[in-house]
């Protein structure tokens, strides 16, 4: 780990200024992804704002009936929030399915969206990754590929999101709200938060230098049955193989993403019409034009058979209801 | 003391204390956090500086150019060593790569430099600053490629690597029932929790290391001979140890970069291995590919038995010892196994947790599993069919003791086996489906010269020390209540000392043998012990009787404090073996049972219940013993389910070389676990008639799961670990 | 350097540290707690586990120098060889622990997620995510997951739990 500064920041707009202005500045909450790759030298920050004294704490009503998440709400608050449950249980289901007890007490909302891929090559500073030095490659293509993209991938890139929030989130339709640089805020649709990483797979957001996410907005609730089943080998403690994140409306409308299958919370609405049709039809269109590697191919079929799973549960929930 | 004939009674068969299941000795400190571990033993020397380690970048070939200049002047640093400034070393015989690297490289992550600083952040930042130039060197990574160029590594732990016994390719030819199936289990980490760790401080010549080691002697020798020092110079202390599985039976490069950092500095140096570091840079438990051919009649009776593995290692290692249950596990008249060793420049593969029947047993009891369904038989039937009570190779050499028949009866009665539908994939319990399976254990039984010290103060405590250690086993539990019971004292006076070089050499931590072995050295000190304290107050030793805190003879008793009295007695032993082990075939045998459930959808799997049944001879602690069965079972629901390095054959290196890269059972994978002990002594193996069940406890675990999940889905996984993705094509369609 | 004050099992302590070091080096290497185990020091053992202010969390992933004003306690706050705290005293009973090194971490966690379910935080293991959640081995399972024993101690480590939570199903 490298030497940095450490300063408290005081105010939204001025920690985005610092940063923006500070080369090699870098904003830390929870810490819990961001000191794991510092030790590692993945993230070299030459000086650190700790945003957890700025208040971004708390979960409140929108006025249009939605829920405004603090940048800093704690997964395990997030998860635990009882409005959360109620209106938003896929969100719940998807944070008490990630990491561990005690990384969810200190992991936030805000952290969780910007946590880094779990690539084994990326990992690996010996290894050549586009990620970490751009140019310099990517050694997973044609190496152990077991846990990476599907879809959405590039020649220059094959890694996977590692967060299950996120992949709620983008099934809420959730925005998230910064604090520029120059003071101005901004709102940024989640479909466009994660980028995919073509040629510059170490551009992995829509934030800009010294952007500071304050908060995540959902909109009203969608009723319907919530569901998100996460599937991995190991029974907890584990990142995705395959995550599916659904909201079904009793009609059998509704709406889907995926995790683990891409390098961002994987949705397309244009899939989601298909719905009623069951879980082929759906992941049909959703994975069209997939590129799995053979160590992964079998994802195609999981993400199949899970939201198959998945949307008989909630015919289910949805007659018991 | 020698042990030669069967043992007659002693007095640990009163079992007053031995055979209880005391609560262990040492639990007050290791739930206190009090139990000080190799790189927290802040007390034993001052002005300790950090140590880090830097590992290769490349699997094979040579190191151009170092440049650790940038390092060197980094804040803080007191010294870097490198191959090329430590001074001669060697390598221990026990270690088949260098533990310092340079300017030739053997593996990925092979140390290839140590910074010392002042501080941890200091010379963790340090090392980033070296820079390597490497030259790449061409290597064999994938056993399967090089498995046409396995060679016959003549031993394996004392086996032939073939053995053949009748006519085995007649018989199997002529077998009315074949099978002739391939297996693979994947390269494993042991992942102790502890990384290994080292603190070391010269005194001139003399070198102490505070370190976290299951084997002193031996590893008090191999780092000796790395070093170029006399044995004598040299100390090992180890009083706990954060698990092991083998993983630390010699030293690693964790000890020698601390003392050659240490001596560079002049000061103390400690130094952790980091945990991605750990998994290339010590070793592994090798990848194996197994054939196995049984011939049987139609009534089941295996006629034709034959088991052929394949491992690799770095050149001038060693195999893994698959085949060796074949050897003795079931009866047929014609058998054969053969073991082949590939040269691969993966990491050190050594020994795991059962090295051999771990592996071994994974893939022959799912061929037995595969027979049984070939012959239309039960396969706790077929197994019990083909029970032997003498050495099927050598049918006048009988087993101590051998009661797999009355363990797989039994735990079938205990486990509801009768209500396992054959038919695979027919069980339903909602979106689940459930399965059962059984595999038999198997372990051998050795055991191995150990030696203690005993001393009998005047306030009647003895002290026992010994260089055992103890890794989780048990060890300082089971020794004091070997002590207490041949000295008549109540627990709690009786103090254990472990893990010191400077104590008597003892069997150490490793391949079962621990429990008995070392509890036969300190029986053996304590009757010296014993007969000195009876002389003292001229009782006759052989008449003598020790209870209660007295030494009693007829009606006159003397208290131990008044006999130890101001001085104190002390005694020192060591029990060493006939050849009764090889007169006899001494070991270990158990059955496992479980009930899996897999999702009917996804394919993940979820191990319901879990049962063994073991017979291991006298169990000195149940408590304690019951622990070691389910922590084995616990690792072969990794072994089956998840665990396995992935080998990137392409740079030559474990690429999941973390925690959450390499996973490991966590509480979510693990059910209630049941443990029955069969009622067992065995007068062969020792004074104590105990064996060991630490390794017996994993050996055919992973089978049974897979045995289970065949019966749930009707999918036979020959691949380890047997994960969904290997589930999902043959899966029954979802509704 | 930067100087940071936080108490440690009811005591005050100030240190002046490395910006760079962790809580759980602050505890194990300044102030000598060893108590708090370094298994892995990326979040993925739990040997490191400590709670800070009512809530466990892996001090090998936070600054101490984040922790200005925290109260945090670590194993030796719970209970002494002489004098366990009931969950310590119920892993000895219940054989908990086998080599150690995982185990305070376990007895932390352990303490803390009886403190979760009682405040009602859900987990992957409740069924009805909307409804307090009980104390079932299930959940405790799932809640202790973050703690990994490569002894394999778990079946023993949640019988100690139960009984300490006064039965469970």
């Amino acid at each position: 780990m490298r030497a940095f500064s450490y300063e408290r920041a005081t105010s939204p707009t001025r920690a985005a200024a610092a940063a923006a202005k500070t080369k090699g500045a870098k904003f830390i909450a929870g810490g819990t992804n961001l000191l794991d790759l510092m030790k590692l030298e993945i993230e070299t920050p030459s000086h650190l704002i700790d945003v957890c004294g700025l208040g971004f704490d708390k979960i409140e009503q929108t006025p249009d009936g939605g829920l405004r998440i603090g940048a800093l709400v704690r997964n395990t608050d997030l998860a635990a929030d009882p409005r959360v449950r109620r209106d938003y249980g896929v969100l719940s289901r998807a944070l008490v399915a990630g990491a561990s007890g005690q990384l969810r007490n200190k992991a936030t909302t805000a952290g969780n969206l910007l946590q880094r891929t779990r690539c084994p090559y990326f990992y690996d500073t010996n290894q050549s990754c586009n990620k970490r030095r751009p140019g310099s490659g990517c050694a997973a293509l044609g190496g152990f590929s077991r846990q990476l993209a599907v879809i959405g991938a590039s020649e220059a890139c094959i890694a996977t999101h590692p967060s299950d929030m996120a992949v709620a989130m983008r099934a809420l339709d959730a925005t998230v709200e910064t604090v520029q640089a120059d003071g101005k805020a901004r709102r940024i649709p989640i479909a466009d938060f994660h980028k995919l990483p073509g040629e510059t797979p170490h551009l992995e957001t829509a934030l800009e230098a010294g952007e500071l996410i304050t908060a995540v907005t959902l909109p009203r609730p969608l009723g319907g049955v919530h569901a998100y089943h996460k599937v991995r080998d190991r029974a907890s403690y584990a990142f995705a193989l395959v995550s599916v994140a659904a909201v079904v409306q009793p009609d059998g409308t509704g709406r889907v993403a995926l995790g683990g299958v891409a390098p961002k919370p994987w949705r397309v609405e244009a899939a989601e019409a298909r719905m009623p049709q069951g879980a082929k039809a759906v992941t049909a269109e959703l994975l069209a034009g997939a590129k799995p590697t053979p160590e992964n191919a079998f994802k195609l079929p999981l993400a199949e058979r899970t939201l198959g799973a998945v949307l008989a549960a909630s015919r289910v929930q949805a007659a018991r209801a | 003391m020698k042990f030669d004939t069967p043992a007659a009674d002693n007095p640990i068969d009163r079992l007053r204390i031995v055979g209880r299941p005391a609560d262990r000795i040492e639990g007050p400190l290791k739930t206190t956090g009090t139990a000080a571990y190799a790189y927290e033993r802040h007390d034993v020397v001052r002005n300790q500086a950090y140590g880090y380690v830097l590992g290769s970048a490349i699997a094979k070939g040579r190191i151009l150019a170092m440049d650790a200049s940038r390092a060197k002047a980094a804040p803080g640093v007191l010294a870097v060593v490198t191959a090329e400034n430590a001074g001669p070393l060697s390598k221990g015989a026990s270690n088949t790569a260098k533990l310092l690297g340079g300017p030739e490289i053997q593996h990925y992550h092979q140390a290839v430099a140590v910074v010392v600083a002042e501080s941890f952040e200091q010379a963790r930042a340090a090392a980033a600053l070296i820079k390597v130039s490497y030259e790449a060197a061409p290597g064999a990574f994938d056993l399967a490629a090089a498995k046409a160029s396995a060679v016959n590594p003549g031993m394996i732990f004392g086996s032939p690597a073939d053995t053949a016994v009748g006519d085995f390719a007649g018989a199997f030819a002529a077998a009315p029932v074949q099978l002739d199936e391939t297996y693979s289990t994947p390269d494993q980490g042991h992942a102790m929790m502890e990384p290994h760790a080292t603190i070391a401080a010269w005194n001139g010549e003399e070198l102490t290391l505070w370190t976290s080691n299951q084997m002193i002697d031996w590893s008090r020798r191999e780092i000796a001979t790395t070093l170029g020092l006399a044995k004598e110079k040299v100390r090992l202390s180890s009083p706990f140890v954060g698990g092991g599985f083998g993983g630390k039976l010699f030293p690693r490069a964790d000890a020698i970069c601390a003392a050659l950092g240490a001596r560079a500095a002049g000061r103390p140096v400690k130094v952790a291995l980091t945990r991605p570091l750990m998994f290339n840079n010590t070793t592994h438990r090798p990848a194996t590919i197994q054939r196995i051919r049984i011939g049987a009649t139609r009534e089941g009776k295996i006629t034709a038995i034959g088991h052929e593995s394949w491992s690799g290692d770095l050149p001038g290692g060693h195999a893994d010892g698959a085949v060796d249950q074949t050897r003795a596990l079931y009866a047929g008249a014609n058998r054969m196994t053969a073991t082949r060793l590939a040269a691969l420049d993966l990491p050190e593969s050594n020994a795991m947790r059962a090295p051999g029947e771990a592996t071994g047993m994974m893939a022959l009891e799912v061929a037995m599993d595969e027979m049984a369904e070939k012959l239309g038989l039960d396969p706790v039937e077929f197994r019990i069919r083909n029970d032997t009570q003498v050495d099927p190779e050598k049918p006048e050499r009988r087993f101590s003791q051998r009661q797999l028949v009355e363990c797989l009866r039994l735990g079938a009665e205990r486990f509801g086996w009768r209500a396992r539908n054959p038919k695979p994939a027919s069980v339903r319990d909602g979106g689940w489906l459930i399965g059962l399976g059984v595999a038999a254990a198997y372990r051998g039984a050795p055991v191995q010269k150990s030696a203690a010290r005993v001393r009998l103060d005047g306030e009647g405590v003895c002290t026992v020390e010994t260089d055992m250690t103890d890794i989780g086993t048990g060890s300082y539990t089971i020794i004091a209540q070997t002590a207490a019971e041949m000295m008549g004292l109540p627990l709690h006076k009786v103090v254990v000392r472990l893990g010191d070089s400077t104590f008597p050499a003892s069997a150490g931590s490793g391949g079962q043998w621990g429990a008995a072995s070392s509890t036969a050295g300190v029986y053996a000190a304590c009757v010296k012990l014993r007969e000195a304290a009876a002389r003292k107050v001229g009782f006759d030793p052989a008449q003598a009787e020790f209870a209660d805190g007295y030494v009693r003879l007829g009606n006159q008793s003397v208290a131990l404090a008044q006999a130890a009295g101001p001085d104190g007695l002390a005694a020192e032993d060591a029990m060493e073996y006939g050849d009764l082990a090889t007169t006899y075939r001494l070991s270990t045998f158990g059955a496992h049972f479980v009930e899996v459930a897999v999702d009917a959808a996804t394919a993940e799997i979820r191990v319901r219940r879990m049962l063994a049944v073991c017979a291991a001879g006298r169990i000195l602690n149940p408590k304690s013993a019951r622990s070691q069965v389910i922590g084995a079972m616990t690792m072969g629901v990794g072994a089956a389910l998840m665990e396995e390095l992935a080998v990137d054959k392409r740079v030559g290196f474990f690429a999941n070389h973390d925690l959450a890269g390499y996973e490991v059972p966590v509480h979510a994978d693990i059910p209630h676990q049941e443990v029955i002990f069969l009622d067992e002594v065995d007068p062969l193996s020792s004074p104590m008639k105990a064996k060991g069940v630490g390794e017996l406890g994993i050996c055919g675990v992973a089978a049974a799961i897979a045995n289970a999940v065949y019966n749930a889905v009707g999918v036979r996984v020959r691949d380890y670990p047997v994960t969904l993705d290997k589930l999902l094509a043959g899966m029954p369609e979802t509704v | 350097m930067s100087r940071v004050s936080f108490t440690v099992n009811g005591e005050p302590r100030t240190l002046e540290l490395d910006t760079r070091t962790t809580l759980l080096d602050a505890l194990r290497e300044h102030l000598r707690l060893t108590g708090t185990k370094k298994g892995c020091d990326h979040g993925q053992c739990g040997a490191c586990t400590v709670v800070v202010g009512g809530r466990r969390i892996n001090s090998c992933l936070t600054l101490a120098v984040m922790h200005e004003g925290d109260r945090i306690t670590t194993i030796e706050g719970l209970g002494r060889p002489e004098a366990l705290h009931p969950m310590q005293a119920a892993f000895v009973k219940h054989d908990g622990y086998q080599c150690g090194y995982c185990t305070p971490g376990q007895i932390c966690s352990a303490v803390a997620v009886l403190e979760e379910i009682k405040a009602g935080v859900p987990s992957h293991a409740s069924a009805d995510i909307t409804a307090a959640p009980q104390v079932t081995t299930d959940e405790l399972r799932e809640r202790m997951s973050g703690n990994i024993c490569r002894c394999g101690a778990y079946s023993n480590i949640i019988e100690a739990i139960a009984e300490v939570a006064g039965g469970g199903s």
